[in-house]
């Protein structure tokens, strides 16, 4: 295998963890991001113990991505986190409360304790969510890269139109990924909550992915170029829309799993025609420096040995994560809740 | 003040505050592996309350580590972008198979051992336990591998301005790495068997839960007294290996001047401008190097000024961490005597020091790791690239006191927040056998739907 063939195997598997993380910490964002809505003490423990056992193994497919990241695309990794310096730290700020949030919440009676800490759940979740879709439409859109692949702009133009765009754009596919997870792990009148907020929350998300495709063509014409070029790429996006438009099919049925797999299916889609139309750019660059898979890679020897990495490692992640899943299948009952 | 003091200045603290709970984890999980697995053998129903209580203990540590260990991980990109172009190759590998080997079995089984008591037989329970626990441990072997290649780099070139592979297996076992890993490793087991102690101890003295404080303090102490003694083994192997691989390093933390002239063993001292004060074992230091108390081993004069790394906070750190180590040794040999003799659980003073000796690896963690990378100084990969040259150009120092605020008030908030709650579980104390009260019972505010 050449090194360019090496470069485009590490653009895929970044893709492939990044998307891994959206499915599977998307649902445990979108659960914190409706968790507000819940009214009363046992229906949001229902909810925190849905993703209880497995939100951190799930965000860990972050930690993988970013050191993935860093590993085959150290200047990526390097522009990208420097660049963006105050957005990935109000990033990690909204991970940190996340994750003690959930921890500390039920340890104490009091109203006011666990109300202020379902609080900073959700706002962290929702915070994050927001974050990630604007770093992602910002690397689309373009940044302003020098020749030493150092960011030149400032803050506030992060927070352009479409990043903002994409942000609550999956902002509302969380909230609908998280609904659909939920359905599948409550029960009575819980779930009856739960399939309203889903309803409202695809609805909510159709109107944003119809907004946030006016947008790309506006301001990240990277991401519709291909497809405008060559109609059959379309196909990607097409199965996106189709697998969002099966879910309240699915849910209508009460064939709920089938929801949740379109759902799954949605994202992976979503991501799919995100790589096709970056590639092969990793970080647009709107003054002329793009960073690509060909000037932004590590050596060909630790892109081979990383490959090495994750081939012994993956399938032992995805073996055991399929087992601990299959350990805790099933609806979540008000009669063993740890957090 | 400087971009580059800056982000050193939130790089220590930062790792600082993560460096509480790692080891606590990695020490408290060796030990819940021993109680369940006792219990799996013995069917003794006290073990199956220990594990039980020191399990909920280990999640709210568990989680500040997790939330604070992300911030590192992102850290590298955001405030050492140089650093990161230059050596990701090399460093970036490593970090990544942090998370593929370490990251995903740990937080993946944390679910069955946490959440998973009533859905899986006890076996694959304990077998979740284990895998946790090794999780823990392999998050440990990477990340000392990829320190240890900043301090001891080797199997690779420099080649278009940046780190390149030409051998992996020596990148992983460079000539630090295994050394510096069973140091820490060991290490952790101090800081997770002396918390157990500490706890045990306090129960002891306050007469509540005695019988599963002395089943605690037995498997607390028998892993203590290992580790303690392991100690000084992965200790002098750790600084011998310095001695050969980082002589201004040595020089630093021995603040030693001299190179015509043998190490001392000071036991402690002040670093002046040009001259050590201190008390000690002339000879020492070379006797223990090199068994020849006449030898010379190059000093600090040997250096340039800029070569140096801060001497005082590296000296310090160093001592001070030896002193507590020996004096966590010394403690821990006078419980194991008395426990032989049958007096330990009557005798105030040595448990009032087994409380407070939860403290002991926690400074002395801090105080090591401390000398460790100030002695690093002023390289960031020792040899290849100076710590000055691998900040991130484009963030402006009020940006880097912005996040430095932001840490110090989140940080600040969690500790005492750890605190109260950690504090407030010991007081509860471990669940009767009929009430499992603090899991199942709904908060009294309930309101049925």
């Amino acid at each position: 295998m050449t090194f360019e063939t090496y470069q485009i195997i590490w653009f895929l598997l970044v893709g492939v963890l990044l998307t891994g993380y959206a499915i599977l910490d998307g649902f445990d964002l979108g659960v914190g991001a409706l968790l507000l809505f819940a009214k009363g003490d046992t229906k949001r423990r229902l909810m925190l113990n849905s993703i209880g056992p497995v939100w951190d193994g799930n965000e860990v497919w972050l930690v993988v991505g970013g050191g993935a990241l860093f590993a085959a695309f150290p200047d990526v990794y390097a522009t990208v986190a420097s660049g963006l310096y105050l957005p990935v730290m109000l990033l990690l700020t909204g991970l940190i409360f996340r994750a003690v949030a959930i921890e500390f919440r039920s340890k104490e009676e009091s109203r006011r304790w666990r109300n202020g800490w379902d609080i900073a759940f959700s706002v962290a979740s929702i915070v994050i969510t927001i974050l990630l879709g604007v770093a992602l439409a910002n690397m689309a859109k373009g940044i302003p890269l020098d020749k030493t692949y150092e960011y030149t702009g400032g803050f506030f133009n992060l927070l352009n139109p479409f990043a903002l765009t994409l942000g609550i754009t999956t902002l509302a596919l969380f909230m609908m990924h998280g609904a659909i997870y939920l359905v599948m792990k409550t029960e009575g009148s819980l779930q009856d909550d739960v399939k309203k907020w889903g309803k409202n929350a695809t609805i909510f998300f159709v109107v944003m992915y119809v907004l946030l495709s006016g947008a790309a063509f506006l301001w990240a014409p990277v991401l519709t170029e291909k497809v405008v070029a060559n109609p059959v790429l379309g196909l990607l996006p097409l199965v996106a829309f189709l697998a969002i438009a099966n879910v309240p099919r699915m849910m209508v049925k009460g064939k709920e799993p089938w929801g949740f797999f379109s759902s799954c299916l949605a994202i992976g889609a979503l991501m799919g025609t995100f790589g096709l139309g970056m590639f092969p750019n990793l970080v647009v660059g709107s003054d002329g420096t793009s960073l690509t898979i060909h000037n932004a890679s590590a050596t060909e020897p630790t892109l081979t040995t990383m490959l090495t990495i994750a081939m012994i490692g993956m399938p032992f992640v995805l073996v055991y994560f399929a087992v601990i899943y299959r350990v805790f299948s099933g609806k979540v009952k008000d009669t063993a809740l740890h957090y | 003040m400087s971009a580059e003091i800056l982000a050193r200045v939130q790089f220590a603290l930062t790792v600082a505050f993560h460096y509480i709970f790692p080891p606590l984890s990695i020490g408290l999980g060796l030990v819940i592996v021993i109680m369940e697995g006792t219990w799996l053998r013995t069917k003794n129903d006290q073990y199956r309350k220990m594990t039980h209580f020191w399990v909920k203990i280990f999640s709210l540590i568990f989680g500040i580590g997790v939330a604070s260990g992300i911030v590192l991980e992102f850290q590298f990109g955001t405030n050492w972008s140089a650093y990161s172009r230059y050596v990701g190759d090399i460093f970036g590998s490593a970090l990544a198979a942090e998370g593929v080997f370490a990251f995903f079995l740990e937080s993946g089984f944390l679910a069955v051992l946490v959440f998973g008591w009533d859905r899986v037989s006890p076996k694959f329970h304990f077998f979740s336990t284990l895998m946790v626990w090794i999780g823990s441990t392999f998050s440990a072997v990477w990340i000392i591998v990829a320190n240890s290649w900043m301090q001891t780099p080797a199997g690779f070139k420099i080649e278009g301005g940046r780190a390149v592979v030409t051998n992996f297996w020596q990148v992983v076992f460079n000539p630090s790495s295994v050394d510096r890993l069973l140091h820490t490793l060991t290490s952790a087991w101090m800081t997770g068997s002396f918390l157990v102690m500490s706890v045990s101890a306090y129960y002891l003295l306050k007469n509540r839960h005695t019988e599963f404080a002395k089943a605690s303090m037995k498997i607390g102490l028998a892993v203590a007294l290992f580790a303690s003694i392991a100690q000084f083994v992965t200790g002098h192997k750790s600084i011998a290996g310095v001695a050969e691989n980082q002589p201004a390093k040595l020089a630093a933390l021995e603040g030693h001047w001299d190179g015509t002239k043998p190490l001392d063993l000071s036991l402690l001292g002040w670093v002046g401008k040009d001259s050590t004060t201190a008390l000690g074992i002339p000879g020492g230091g070379s006797f223990l190097l090199y068994g020849n108390t006449g030898l010379a081993v190059q000093g600090l004069k040997d250096f340039k000024p800029e070569d140096r790394p801060p001497l005082q906070l590296t000296f310090q750190g160093y001592h001070i961490m030896i002193m507590l180590g020996t004096a966590m040794l010394g403690l821990v040999l006078l419980a194991a005597f008395h426990l032989k003799r049958g007096t330990l659980w009557n005798n105030q003073l040595v448990l009032k020091l087994l409380v407070i000796g939860v403290l002991g690896p926690q400074l002395a963690n801090q105080a090591g790791w401390m000398a460790a990378e100030v002695g690093r100084q002023p390289w960031i990969v020792y040899g290849i690239l100076r710590t000055n040259d691998a900040t991130s150009k484009s963030v402006a120092p009020w940006q880097i006191i912005t996040s430095l605020g932001l840490f110090i008030t989140i940080y600040g908030l969690l500790f005492v927040l750890f605190i109260y709650l950690l504090d407030k579980k010991i007081k509860t104390g471990p669940e009767d056998e009929n009430s499992e009260e603090g899991d199942l019972k709904l908060g009294k505010q309930e309101v049925l739907a």
